[in-house]
């Protein structure tokens, strides 16, 4: 491999648990059978479930851009028996809500100009952040990074470099939403993708290690099954398969991933004695919220 | 952690482009807000307006970079050499040595809110010059400072409402820790769009008259534009005297609201203490806060009481919102900036249209500016989600 820079500390964690949410793909268990190939990509639209440990009456309020982020968070953690509540994270996506932006840019457009104040504090790029740390209390730090198509690749550089400066366990969600009309005309994404990844430090506990080798030019891996790279080409946050398909078939190796032009990621796998990552979910330490504390006050910041 | 050096920075904000602009007004304690005469919004509140930017022509092979938010990145990166500072950095390290971190909540939104009035009828298409990828998304700031410099290496956006700003400087920190890249380009860029101005009066937090932060009648918030930035590089030994470091960041989260903040400023002091564990220093050594202080009732009780805690009443603090307005994603970096100006001129900044000091908040609030030594002085960032982030800044040792 050729690299063009490398780092001067070790970038290296033990991937404890996976979350994936994509079209015909529900979680992990069923993706990691497509990506290992013992059972066939059957083509669906992507199903976001409603974040379970969220009260019912603030379910409604959340966009499906902060359910598609939670919930593929909630897999990785709840896979791993980890503590959310404890847990630093990283978001990274190339867009915000589209649906919410439409909203008040309609409205903006109109004549009143009035908008809810629940769109508003939705609008924030952070608004999945925010929600994941009320619903779980975490109060440990928190970042929402975005570099357009290389957003999965600004992720990992953030996570990555969190893990060798706190030696504390992160969890990095990715993640993309399709925009609606007439924003999808300019921003085409064929379906919603999330990708969750909970990292520990590489001294702490168990499961595949994956090492930040550095930069390089070398081409991104690409997936043999066509319907897969359509996927990985057409949703940023797609552009994790090469490594999951590893983790998948237990092979430890060299993975070079997309992140801006001329520099792309290049990893190293060591998938150990465990063949694939923990596939049964184990509970985790995650209780459903009271239904006050989400509650849509009036706000002030 | 190890200082960085601050080898460049300026400012940008209402109080004028560059840093001699921002520097006479700090020291005089002038205000830069005006009454709102923003496009076609009709809300009666003030607002600190970058004048001229609708005016600022963009490099040749980046016109489709042409809005707001970018020609005000743009005014910023034109001041004070700072653009020059850069390439030679990119010179110096290599181009894919040099990241480009920025902060912004709405990018260039305001070309969108724009389209939006100019959908086709009968299609609802949107125009066809409408660019996405260079305006409306959140990363089009980033991805054009990379470019007008010519860096080759790493570039994000953190958008995290008002730390964003902030962050840049803690996720740069650690990015440069990694030995991937030798310096980064940080900063905040932040401009006047509808958005924000009709979404925060909807939440009733936009004042009438000019902000008025920590005041005891104190009614909200004055929203405003900057674009600020900072050259960071690693500190030598012996840093030059008198040079401005990074030398602590902390982060944390509320997990309480997504736009009140937990009401005994708890995340606020997390991200305070973090910062100054990370600077080795305790409370005693911060000569002077800059604190997020927006004006709005719930933001400065909280934030109040979580530096009182730290603090009590021996450190010096001032927002300096009242000179600036609210610059959201960018105020993180514009008082970063203002810190920096702090501790090389050996200035407290005060707090512009504050007539009277809180009673109900037992804090050393500065409301004019002053002359003082300044060793370590510290920066709070605090934002909608319940996202906080604290930086210190340090003068570096006189020979």
């Amino acid at each position: 491999m050729t690299l063009t820079a490398t780092p001067t500390r070790a970038l290296t964690a033990r991937i404890a648990g996976i979350g994936l949410i994509g079209p015909g793909l529900d979680d992990w268990p069923a993706a990691c059978a497509v990506l290992a190939g013992s059972s066939a990509h059957e083509p669906a639209a992507t199903r976001i479930p409603t974040p379970d440990l969220l009260p019912a009456a603030e379910r409604r309020r959340l966009g499906a851009v902060v359910k598609l982020a939670i919930a593929t968070g909630l897999q990785a953690v709840r896979a791993a028996g980890g503590d959310a509540a404890t847990l630093a994270t990283v978001f990274a996506s190339s867009g915000g809500d589209g649906a919410n932006c439409h909203a008040i840019c309609e409205t903006l457009a109109g004549a009143d100009r009035l908008i809810s104040p629940t769109r508003f504090h939705n609008s924030v790029n952070n608004a999945a952040s925010g929600y994941w740390g009320i619903a779980v209390r975490a109060m440990a730090p928190s970042t929402t990074v975005s570099a357009f198509d290389g957003s999965l690749g600004a992720g990992l550089l953030e996570a990555f470099a969190l893990i060798a400066d706190s030696r504390a366990p992160v969890l990095l969600i990715v993640y993309d939403h399709p925009y609606p009309a007439p924003l999808d005309a300019t921003r085409p994404l064929p379906d919603a993708f999330g990708m969750a990844l909970l990292l520990s430090p590489a001294e702490a506990g168990e499961g595949p290690l994956l090492s930040l080798s550095g930069f390089t030019a070398a081409p991104v891996d690409t997936l043999a099954e066509p319907a897969l790279e359509a996927l990985r080409r057409g949703i940023p946050a797609a552009r994790a398969l090469p490594l999951l398909a590893r983790l998948a078939r237990g092979e430890s190796g060299g993975v070079v991933l997309d992140y801006l032009d001329g520099l792309h990621l290049q990893f190293e796998l060591d998938v150990g004695r465990s063949s694939t990552v923990r596939a049964e979910p184990v509970e985790a330490r995650l209780e459903a919220l009271p239904e006050n504390a989400l509650r849509q006050a009036q706000g002030e910041r | 952690m190890k200082p960085l050096i601050l080898s460049h920075y300026t400012a940008t904000s209402c109080l004028g482009a560059g840093l001699a602009a921002t520097r006479a007004a700090l020291a005089d304690g002038r205000s830069g807000l005006t009454r709102c005469d923003f496009e076609t919004v009709t809300l009666d509140t003030w607002i600190g307006r970058v004048a001229g930017v609708e005016d600022v022509a963009m490099a040749p092979g980046l016109e489709a970079y042409r809005a707001r938010n970018n020609q005000l990145a743009l005014l910023g990166l034109q001041q004070d050499g700072f653009l020059a500072a850069a390439r030679a950095a990119v010179a110096r390290y290599g181009a894919q040595r040099v990241a480009v971190i920025l902060g912004t909540s709405t990018s260039a939104i305001l070309e969108t809110e724009l389209a939006y009035r100019q959908r086709d009828p009968r299609s609802g298409a949107l125009p066809a010059e409408f660019d996405y990828r260079s305006t409306h998304n959140i990363h089009s700031v980033s991805e054009f400072v990379r470019r007008a410099v010519g860096t080759a290496g790493p570039d994000w956006v953190i958008s995290t409402a008002c730390s964003s700003g902030a962050k840049v400087f803690a996720a740069a920190a650690r990015l440069i820790a990694t030995g991937l890249v030798d310096a980064a380009i940080v900063g905040g860029v932040d401009s006047l769009c509808l958005t924000t101005l009709y979404g925060f009066n909807s939440l009733e937090l936009v004042a009438a008259s000019p902000c008025r932060p920590y005041d005891p009648a104190r009614n909200g918030i004055s929203i405003g534009e900057a674009a600020a930035f900072a050259l960071l590089e690693r500190a030598p030994q012996t840093p030059p005297p008198g040079a401005v470091l990074l030398s602590g960041c902390g982060e944390s989260s509320d997990a309480h609201h997504m736009s009140s903040p937990h009401p005994q400023g708890l995340g606020a002091r997390l991200a305070m203490e973090a910062a100054l564990t990370g600077a080795g220093l305790a409370p005693a050594d911060i000569d002077y806060i800059n604190l997020h202080g927006t004006g709005t009732p719930a933001n400065d009780a909280a934030e109040g009481l979580a530096v009182h805690t730290l603090f009590g009443t021996a450190t010096p603090a001032s927002s300096t919102k009242g000179a600036t307005g609210h610059t959201l994603g960018a105020a993180g970096a514009l008082e970063a900036v203002f810190c920096a100006v702090a501790l090389a001129d050996g200035l407290i900044p005060g707090s512009p249209g504050t007539t009277a000091v809180d009673p109900a908040i037992a804090i050393d609030y500065a409301r004019a500016a002053r002359p003082a030594r300044l060793r370590h002085v510290l920066s709070n960032s605090l934002g909608f989600g319940g996202t906080n982030c604290s930086l210190v800044f340090s003068r570096a040792a006189e020979a």
